[in-house]
């Protein structure tokens, strides 16, 4: 910028030129990850996803102090009265009155979320860490490792994703809270492992890989400094979407009775899958609440991956 | 009356929360019947969106555009767009700088061609099929019987661009709008797509804007050429004059960064320095000031005016480059 | 073209050889061995050792994936635990009415959401836009079992427009021809039998065609907004070409081949679906058939069939898309 102001040019119109060429000249070099966070932060999509889904864990880390009563407690006053076709109803001492066991149904909507949070994201990280694994040999290595690999991603795709997760619910002898877990964390490995390995093979063409390697940069550092960053940033897009699917595949796995047969945990998609449809005739706030809560939090789960998989699509960076 | 008379076209570009940023800036020039004008500048000086602004073919939304743009005196930024579709294509056609996809992919040639004689020509299908077969004949694409039913990835580049000229011509309009048409092409066939233009519009007497930043297409195809730096006319010549006496100091170094056969062995090369990024806005003052030699202070003092020259042309300069001093 | 066939059919078979392993694996590895699954836990050894011998339980495990192999390419998937009845004649009776549900839900999920998705990309960042992507983050974020509740409380309950669950009202005699009962009423003119059907499945094709619906809504929309972007839209619009030849020959005909495959795809949406909408209309398809083989006593024939009829009918219809592109799109074509 500096040697082509000829000294046409009075002090002070330079030192003006200086300024406006610099002004002009502040536009790029954000870099990805950034400006990817910028525009996250613009978008109210992002940040109605963000707030709903902080509303959320903060709900499941302070459920003691916010519900009102013991979740599991079964209390005389609603078990007074209570008959297959009378559930007691909202009172001031419990304001959305009881389960079908006379247990204080907020209080349980309430330690729903803690449950709910749990399953989610277990269910989450499981398919991520064994998708994670997968997908990274089978983009690193290539060749035999990469053939085995998809072609057993194949058989898991073979089966609808529910379908999946019922025939591996059906294949252990008993039913668990961890049977549903890993059922839903094992229907998502496949879909995790295609899109890294689909990233990482696109990536080993790059110029930047090119470069690295064309430096003498070891192989293992080249996967590991630069392939799997770049890739990760997809999968954690798709494991934000991930956690909306798997509370809502666990909660078809209860409706179907494949769910945890522990009658006192409180989690939405039993409350949802078991006693409201069960009681909806009787009773149909038993499934309206717990389905308005996984409804907004899914969406919430939904709202942000979206967000994120449009900031970080270089299609949308000017 | 001139064909094409645009007066004051101004483009901006509003996005919701975002500047707006003017990329055409009271743009005026005229185009006479038959005449072939050069619209030339580097990318980002607003000549494409100039076309689009004309051909009207701006996004419907997101964009003002201000001014006049009289075809046959009527001005097509007042036509309704049910009366802009029934031109287009017709009145005026346009050719575009990538062949490969601006021609649909999973379309055969021959329709593609046919369409638009359909369209406008009340030809049934047929009909513009034959003819259509007779263009491409015209454009010089060997066996047309064969390439109507082919599909753009199976014919070459070169040939992709004659066939989209052939669109563009079916009607016989009398102004034709070609954007970089050779830019996407090997050098070898950008000669023969310039010759054959030159030679299409020689027979049809069509009117040319051919809008390009390479100076050597303008000099083997223009009459008159217009310079446009951020989004203004810089500096309007006719070709001869331009070439002998450029007075801009851009139009100036857009001349010397051209490389020539026969320049003395060892010489460098004169790049104009910096780029477009360096552009300072018009209202403080001239736009090229931070890449100019022979920048002064009246240049940071608010945009130089657009004034006649002697030679019949237009200058936008404070110190322009001085008429003796030719090109080396 | 022809090697790409073949190679893909390779896959298919290789991808359901591994599927029946495993599934012969599991049955293998049952609690208590399958004996005890077929028997139940009560029996006395005698009768133990008579199946295990019967069944060639004793026999080396290699013989036995062939044997298990052969029964399955000959179709013999045994009887069923819980009704004694062959399991094909059980699948085959429910076919039909899984058919029936699924292509309905289907042809809702296409005919709304392609339209839907042109429109709104057509008025991206409008009212309609806007609407039919909150309807569409709905459609995915709600459970849809409990949309199904919903729909039948508010549709069969409280205004009576639907009947509330099953396939046809008592009373209307219906020839069962094909097991599709709208077209059986169709085929044999009994049109009162055929309107009951279609009446009947209305419901449950809205229930089951919402998640397709929405996922094809999205597709259309994001695959619209790219090719309108596309320069042989904008070569089109400086043809002049009339706007209804512009949105059917050049954007419609580009932006469709993504939903193609996306339409494949959802084929899995609507077999999971199917399990949940069946058990809430009670319909007696597949869906419910798997349901009823799991819960309770686990009635493996049945499972075992339906898992791998399952996976057949989801790869091979991928595999058709896959194959139709090679008509639609002329740059796979030659390949």
């Amino acid at each position: 910028m500096s040697e082509r102001s000829i000294g046409l040019l009075g002090e002070r119109k330079k030192a003006r030129l200086e300024e406006l060429a610099r002004a002009s000249a502040d536009k790029g070099g954000v870099s990805l990850v950034r400006d990817a966070a910028r525009r996250l932060r613009r978008n109210p999509v992002a940040i109605v996803g963000a707030i709903i889904v902080g509303l959320f864990v903060l709900v499941a880390a302070f459920a003691p102090l916010i519900a009102p009563h013991d979740p599991v407690q079964r209390f005389d006053e609603l078990t007074r009265n209570l008959t297959v076709d009378n559930i007691p109803g909202a009172s001031s001492e419990f304001p959305l009155g009881s389960d079908p066991l006379g247990r204080d149904f907020l209080s349980r909507l309430i330690y729903g979320s803690r449950q709910t949070l749990f399953v989610g994201v277990l269910a989450t990280l499981i398919g991520l860490a064994f998708g994670v694994v997968f997908g990274a040999l089978a983009g690193a290595f290539g060749g035999w490792i990469d053939v085995i690999l998809m072609r057993l991603t194949d058989v898991m795709l073979a089966l609808p994703s529910l379908l999946l997760a019922i025939t591996l619910v059906a294949m252990a002898s008993k039913s668990s809270q961890w049977t549903v877990i890993f059922a839903v964390a094992i229907v998502n490995v496949p879909i995790f492992a295609r899109l890294l390995r689909g990233s990482m093979l696109a990536q080993r063409e790059s110029d930047h890989v090119l470069a690295a390697r064309a430096l003498g940069v070891k192989e293992r550092n080249i996967v590991l400094r630069h392939m799997l960053p770049n890739s990760l940033t997809a999968v954690i897009v798709q494991a934000t979407l991930t956690f909306a699917v798997a509370i809502l595949d666990a909660a078809a796995l209860s409706f179907l009775g494949l769910g945890d047969p522990d009658i006192n945990r409180a989690e939405w998609g039993l409350m949802l899958g078991v006693d409201g449809q069960r009681y909806f005739e009787v009773r149909p706030e038993l499934a309206y609440y717990p389905a308005l809560a996984i409804i907004v939090v899914a969406l919430g789960f939904t709202l942000l991956g979206e967000a994120m998989r449009e900031a970080i699509d270089p299609k949308n960076r000017r | 009356m001139s064909l094409l008379d645009v007066r004051d076209l101004s483009v901006v570009f509003q996005r919701r929360g975002e500047r707006p940023f003017t990329a055409v800036d009271k743009v005026s020039f005229t185009v006479e019947p038959g005449q072939t004008v050069g619209l030339v500048g580097e990318s980002g000086c607003g000549k494409s969106v100039t076309s689009l602004a004309i051909m009207g073919l701006l996004p419907r939304r997101g964009n003002k555009v201000t001014g006049e743009v009289l075809f046959d005196g009527a001005d097509l930024l007042k036509l309704r767009p049910d009366d802009m579709r029934d031109r287009r294509g017709r009145d005026i056609g346009m050719i575009f700088q990538d062949p490969l996809s601006s021609l649909n992919p999973v379309i055969p040639i021959g329709i593609q061609v046919a369409e638009v004689l359909e369209r406008h020509r009340g030809m049934d299908h047929k009909a513009a099929l034959k003819e259509a077969k007779e263009l491409l004949d015209a454009v010089g694409i060997p066996d047309p019987m064969r390439r109507l039913k082919e599909y753009p990835h199976q014919i070459s580049g070169g040939m992709r661009q004659r066939a989209l000229i052939a669109i563009a011509l079916a009607c016989k309009p009398r102004l034709l709008i070609a954007d970089e048409p050779t830019t996407a092409l090997d050098v070898t066939i950008q000669a023969q797509i310039l010759t054959l233009l030159k030679q299409l519009v020689d027979e049809t007497g069509t009117a040319l804007i051919m809008i390009t930043h390479d100076l050597g297409v303008v000099a083997g195809l223009c009459d008159t050429v217009n310079v446009l730096y951020g989004g203004k006319v810089v500096e309007r010549a006719r070709r001869h004059e331009l070439f002998g006496h450029a007075r801009h100091p851009y139009t100036h170094g857009l001349l010397n960064s051209v490389p020539r056969l026969d320049s003395p062995r060892g010489e460098r090369l004169h790049a104009i320095p910096g780029s477009v990024a360096d552009n300072i806005p018009w209202a403080e003052g001239c736009a090229f000031a931070p890449r100019c030699p022979n920048v002064v202070d009246a240049c940071l003092e608010g945009p130089p005016p657009l004034e006649p020259t002697a030679t019949g042309g237009d200058l936008r300069c404070n110190n322009p480059v001085s008429e003796e001093v030719a090109v080396p | 073209m022809l090697r790409v066939i073949v190679r893909r059919l390779l896959q298919l078979v290789v991808t359901l050889i591994a599927l029946s392993a495993l599934i012969f694996i599991w049955l293998r590895n049952l609690p208590g061995g399958p004996v005890d699954a077929l028997l139940g836990e009560r029996a006395t050894p005698e009768t133990r050792a008579l199946l295990t011998k019967a069944l060639g339980y004793d026999q080396p495990i290699l013989v036995q994936y062939g044997k298990f192999m052969q029964r399955i390419l000959t179709g013999d998937f045994g009887n069923s635990i819980r009704t004694g009845d062959p399991v094909t004649e059980v699948i085959g009776r429910a076919f039909p009415a899984t058919v029936e549900l699924a292509l309905a839900a289907m042809i809702i999920a296409v005919g709304l959401g392609v339209p839907l998705g042109y429109l709104a990309a057509r008025w991206r960042g409008r009212f309609l836009d806007n609407l039919t992507i909150a309807g569409t983050l709905l459609g995915i974020s709600i459970p849809i079992f409990f949309l199904g509740y919903l729909l039948k409380d508010v549709f069969t309950q409280n205004i009576h427009w639907f009947p509330p669950s099953g396939r046809v009202s008592t009373g209307i005699d219906n020839t069962n021809v094909t097991g599709f009962f709208v077209l059986d009423g169709l085929l044999t003119r009994e049109f009162d039998a055929a309107a009951d059907a279609l009446w009947h499945l209305l419901l449950p094709a809205i229930t089951l065609a919402t998640i397709p619906l929405a996922v094809i809504v999205r597709i259309t929309r994001a695959s619209v907004l790219d090719v309108l972007n596309e320069d042989y839209v904008r070569t089109a619009e400086a043809k002049g070409l009339r706007h209804r030849t512009i949105r059917g020959r050049h954007i419609l005909r580009n932006a469709l081949l993504p939903v193609v495959t996306a339409i494949g795809l959802q084929t899995g949406a609507l077999l999971s679906g199917a399990v949940l909408t069946e058990k809430v209309y009670n319909w007696g398809g597949l869906g419910t058939l798997i349901t009823d083989s799991i819960s309770g006593s686990r009635d493996y024939p049945v499972l075992q069939a339906l898992i791998l009829l399952a996976a057949l009918v989801f790869v091979v219809v991928n595999l058709l898309v896959d194959l139709s592109y090679a008509f639609i799109d002329p740059r796979v074509r030659v390949r």
